[in-house]
């Protein structure tokens, strides 16, 4: 049995009963899930966590829907890191890098996707679909694929070569779009009237999907003893995941498993290409005025943020910053976080850690802080971006004459 | 300036389930202005007590946001259309 009571819309507070609703009928708001929290407190503890699988699955007491056979490829549980040499490069303390690149299609989004179709298929849809960016769409397909329903992508045309090939490969419709992630996202907002029956995990089943991002929460203060981090630092989309985050940390608190008075501070990371968000941010104002994308980090283009006031307000209430970060710092947070740990994030995570490298630089990221970085998606997906700066060091004939010219190491 | 507007399910009910209708004016403002007097109920969705779009809808004119044009004083021509959408989550 689930603990939810039902949703609440976000604006007016309406509350409704938990089907395929996204929007509040009377102020056309976006809705909430509401928990009893009293009752998971009564029955949560590390132990029964502990004894879950070692998947998204084990917090399923603070999920949107139970399952004794969720939608699920074996998500979640992915490693923390502690990032010493990056740190040190930094000039920061305890720094920490949840390596979210490992999920079974290569991003977080395989959180979401796997509590979208779960509850999707618990309310009798039988097709699912999205808009997306890349990665969303590798985790809808290789989902639907793995429950046996239909799936139907919508993709922007110009999407990076590798995210078309593994979404196409489970076998789903894939339809790329003549437009950005903006006219493909309308696009489908509008679909959704028109084919009630299918469950767009990003539009009428979004009130559950966007639930499974509190699992990284959960899952960074599990790998830390039941503890928080002082400060977390969350690529920045459409503003749904950094929200999440910062509520599973709230929700810990609710339940007992962190102390009452945990504060996080969440800060958020954007291309410079695309920052809605964090120019508000820095403009100290509530308007976040939509822009037209133009950045390489294609899975965080979008232009104009469902979330983006409210992932502004979660960082201005938890005391965090923001940053914009251009393509050519993109490409290096992407070798630095490579050359430092052994870690290849996408062009996503890159934003994450040059807008780290600058966050440290300006004081907002303290060294005397526990530091968490997101690192959301696999850079094997966006291996363009990298076409001019990760090369072999030499090209030689195959003898030891020719090894020894170009061999820069000794013996 | 004739133009169709489409309505988003939720807000069907207002339209007695219809997804489009037709109506009249120069500029997205004075369209939806319309829809609240033909259909009563939309303003107080659409708009925000000082009547501006509220920050969770999104009003597309020919497919183009109208926050990237003159926003509610935007021109309409004869024919467009006009798409009331909520706000989606991404990625």
């Amino acid at each position: 049995m689930d603990f939810v009571s039902g949703l609440r819309c976000r604006e007016c507070g309406r509350t409704y009963p938990a089907e395929a609703l996204h929007v509040c009928d009377f102020c056309f708001g976006p809705l909430e899930v509401d928990y009893d929290y009293e009752a998971i407190a009564a029955v949560i503890t590390p132990e029964r966590i502990a004894a879950g699988p070692r998947t998204i699955w084990r917090y399923r007491d603070l999920l949107p829907v139970v399952d004794d056979a969720p939608v699920d490829l074996g998500t979640g549980f992915t490693p923390l890191v502690r990032a010493d040499r990056l740190a040190a490069e930094l000039g920061l303390g305890e720094l920490w890098i949840k390596n979210d690149t490992v999920n079974p299609t290569g991003s977080f989004k395989d959180r979401v996707v796997s509590v979208a179709l779960t509850k999707a298929r618990q309310l009798g849809f039988q097709v699912a679909a999205c808009a997306s960016t890349g990665n969303l769409a590798n985790a809808v397909a290789a989902h639907a694929a793995r429950a046996g329903m239909a799936s139907v992508v919508f993709i922007p045309a110009d999407l990076e070569r590798a995210k078309i090939v593994t979404t196409a490969v489970y076998g789903g419709r894939l339809i790329a779009v003549d437009g950005t992630y903006d006219d493909v996202n309308r696009l489908c907002a509008e679909l959704t009237s028109e084919h009630p029956a299918w469950a767009f995990v990003n539009v009428n089943v979004r009130t559950y999907y966007a639930e499974g991002s509190k699992t990284l929460a959960f899952e960074i203060a599990e790998q830390l003893g039941w503890q928080a981090p002082d400060h977390v630092v969350v690529p920045v989309a459409s503003g749904s995941q950094l929200t999440k985050v910062r509520k599973g940390f709230d929700e810990l608190a609710k339940v007992g498993l962190l102390a009452p008075d945990t504060a996080v501070r969440v800060s958020g990371a954007q291309a410079a290409g695309c920052s809605p968000v964090a120019t508000a941010f820095s403009e100290g104002v509530d308007i976040v005025r939509p822009v037209k994308p133009a950045t390489i980090a294609k899975s965080l283009a979008i232009g104009n943020p469902a979330d983006g006031w409210y992932a502004l307000q979660a960082v201005r209430e938890s005391g965090g910053g923001f940053g914009a970060v251009d393509d050519d710092e993109i490409i290096e947070g992407i070798h630095l976080l490579a050359r430092t740990e052994g870690i290849f994030a996408e062009t996503a995570g890159g934003v994450t850690i040059a807008t780290l490298a600058k966050l440290a630089a300006s004081g907002v990221v303290r060294p005397d802080e526990r530091v968490v970085a997101l690192v959301t998606g696999h850079g094997l997906k966006t291996v363009e971006a990298l076409a001019d700066t990760a090369n072999p060091t030499a090209t030689i004939a195959p003898t030891l004459e020719a090894f020894d010219a170009v061999n820069d190491l000794g013996s | 300036m004739t133009v169709t507007v489409r309505v988003p399910s939720q807000l069907r009910s207002l339209t007695g389930g219809a997804g489009e209708v037709s109506l009249e004016g120069g500029t997205v403002g004075e369209v939806l202005k319309g829809l609240e007097a033909a259909h009563p109920g939309f303003g107080e969705r659409l708009f925000d007590e000082q009547g501006n779009l509220r920050r969770f809808v999104n009003v597309f004119l020919a497919d183009e946001d109208v926050r990237f044009l003159d926003g509610l004083a935007t021109s309409v021509a004869d024919g467009q259309t006009l798409s009331i959408v909520p706000a989606v989550a991404g990625g």
